[in-house]
């Protein structure tokens, strides 16, 4: 079966000329006679030509090679995507919200603006922050908007001194991409060896050129940061401001809130902690939450409810925005399914959120431990993942991480993260979400028990791995080293 | 065990440098680091005349795995950098020390190399690191 997936050819090798699909071809297109034409194409553009059937089987038997969270145990866990309850899918796709034109008057969508309202008013209360911007497109462009509100308050002051942003060596990646994105220099502090921010190095750090800091809490060693207060305390009294990365907002979810810690912005990947479609591209929404003091910053628009009335809040309401990341409300389509998810939780079903991710992942962690694998950071309870090392078998049996991912993937589990993050060598950074039912763990700690015993007896299996997939191992060091590119730069 | 020459010296960081005769140094990854990015894909060294200050980002290695950076253990001005590494960024996982050099400085001052350690210092430091 799956030898005969592996031969589906790409759509364009189906190609013959002339054939189509007669049913499917839109006899006119309305308008088109307004179309200069100057701006018409002069050839049809390249597409497969194929039958209506021809297609519905080449889609079909491409979908059922999906991995995907429908159909498999997925570790990459919320930081790729979360279960997405269908609900918040239907009731997106109500015929009002998707009718509703983003230029026509406010009196026309004051539903869709209540749902905007309420999802920044749920999301003030579950992060403890002031207020909050639902504009921003994706994680990205969260986290410019908050670094670049950090730098709009400095300059507001009259402070011009202030360009360097910390980062701990534990933050997520994109935070030092931020920092450098807004003109800010980035400088590192270390961690210690039980994964909280080295205190010394960062009293060592802060000055009268510190702009703020960009933590990750918990961090991407999958561990919360105990000394946040102390961090806080440090930034604050060099008179930094404090940034916190919420991608891994889903292990503290109405547990503790970064407002209460004394954070003055907060960029939420809503398509990761609450559930929205991402994965494959996006798109994602990284909505913003502020301080008091941010607030004038925050990125337009937002929406006011004024005299049980809904309306944008642009230029006018907020002069020292740091302006518009989006043409209207960031991707509305996405806010509203965070919107649903939300509202079908509620204020209990939140921490239940963070209960269950929390528990999945340390019961997870616990019987791996048991079965042999090693934690990276032992003497730490996990957040909502947690990391192996597989250093020891790598010495041992000359296997790696990469072959333990893969031939997860023949157990019929999708691999977790690998070689993430960087500080620790050959890990798998594991997340099972607050979804998976206690067998469905179960079996990925018996397929990780299966594993290891391979690694012992026959570790070329493992080495060889995945056995039972449409593909083999890829050699990816060569498609890194050869592109196949299409496009040829201008002669 | 990684190979660590006894005529270099090394960075925590695992760089190496080696003095030229024509008082000029040579950089590099060392053995150890190699092995742990694994096969490397890209590799981008700094360009002629561009001055480093030590301990400042000067090249970025790239493997399947990781993008990493390479930190100068010295300062001074770039007099070349490896061409080769740009086609076949291999040589680099092949001969660390020889083919897969990165870059040639000449120092900003003398004698900065005491501060580095030698071999024996450095066997030490993986020793220590890998326990």
């Amino acid at each position: 079966m799956n030898e005969l997936k592996a031969r589906e050819p790409v759509i364009f090798d189906l190609s013959q000329p002339g054939r189509n699909a007669a049913a499917q071809m839109v006899a006119s297109v309305p308008g088109d006679a307004q179309i200069p034409q100057s701006l018409r194409r002069g050839s049809p553009p390249l597409l497969p030509q194929v039958s209506e059937l021809q297609a519905v089987r080449h889609f079909t038997r491409l979908s059922q090679l999906n991995f995907s969270i429908d159909t498999h145990f997925y570790p990459l866990g919320s930081c790729t995507m979360k279960y997405n309850p269908k609900a918040c899918n239907s009731l997106a796709m109500l015929p009002e919200f998707l009718g509703r034109h983003p230029l026509g008057p406010e009196t026309h969508g004051q539903g869709f603006l209540a749902c905007m309202y309420e999802l920044q008013d749920m999301l003030k209360e579950v992060t403890g922050m002031q207020a909050v911007s639902l504009t921003p497109m994706a994680g990205a462009q969260g986290e410019f908007a908050g670094v670049a509100m950090i730098r709009a308050y400095h300059r507001a002051q009259g402070d011009l001194a202030r360009n360097e942003i910390i980062v701990p060596e534990a933050a997520h990646g994109t935070n030092p991409a931020t920092a450098t994105m807004c003109g800010c220099k980035v400088r590192e502090v270390p961690c210690d060896a039980n994964g909280d921010v080295d205190i010394d190095a960062l009293k060592a750090a802060v000055g009268p050129q510190t702009a703020g800091i960009m933590l990750t809490n918990p961090s991407t060693l999958g561990v919360f940061e105990r000394k946040i207060l102390q961090v806080r305390q440090i930034v604050q009294d060099a008179g930094g401001l404090l940034y916190y990365d919420g991608a891994n907002l889903n292990a503290i979810l109405g547990k503790v809130r970064p407002g209460d810690m004394g954070f003055d912005v907060i960029h939420m990947n809503l398509h990761k902690t609450f559930s929205t479609p991402h994965g494959g591209g996006g798109p994602g929404s990284g909505a913003v939450g502020v301080s008091k003091r941010l607030a004038p910053f925050m990125p337009i628009p937002v929406v006011y409810k004024e005299g049980g009335r809904y309306r944008w809040a642009a230029e006018a309401d907020l002069p020292q925005s740091i302006g518009r990341l989006s043409g209207f409300m960031g991707n509305a389509g996405v806010n509203l399914r965070a919107y649903v998810y939300m509202r079908m939780l509620g204020r209990e079903g939140m921490v239940r959120v963070a209960e269950f991710a929390a528990l999945n992942a340390n019961y997870l962690l616990a019987r791996l431990r048991d079965a042999g694998y090693d934690p990276a950071y032992p003497e730490r309870r996990a957040s909502h993942e947690f990391i192996i090392t597989l250093k020891r078998q790598n010495r041992e049996y000359q296997i790696t991480a990469m072959d333990v991912a893969k031939r997860l993937l023949d157990h019929g589990f999708h691999a977790p993260t690998t070689y993430f993050p960087l500080l620790v060598p050959e890990c798998l950074l594991i997340e099972p979400t607050e979804t998976e039912a206690k067998e469905d763990l179960d079996g990925f700690v018996e397929a990780m028990i299966d594993i290891l015993r391979e690694a012992e007896h026959d570790p070329e299996k493992l080495r060889t791995a995945p056995h039972t997939m449409p593909l083999r191992r890829l050699d990816d060091v060569r498609a890194a080293r050869q592109l196949d590119l299409t496009w040829k730069p201008a002669a | 065990m990684s190979n660590v020459p006894s005529d270099l010296k090394y960075t925590t960081s695992h760089e190496w440098v080696r003095p030229l005769p024509d008082g000029r140094v040579e950089i590099g990854i060392t053995d150890h680091a190699q092995s742990a990015l694994g096969d490397l894909v890209f590799i981008d060294v700094p360009a002629a005349k561009r001055t480093l200050a030590s301990g400042e980002a000067c090249a970025v290695v790239e493997s399947v795995k990781a993008a990493s950076d390479v930190y100068s253990p010295v300062s001074g001005e770039v007099s070349e950098s490896n061409p080769r590494l740009a086609d076949t960024p291999e040589l680099l996982n092949q001969d660390p020390y020889g083919a897969g050099w990165l870059t040639r400085l000449t120092l900003s001052s003398p004698g900065q190399l005491a501060g580095l350690l030698d071999a024996a210092g450095y066997a030490k430091f993986l020793d220590e690191e890998s326990t």
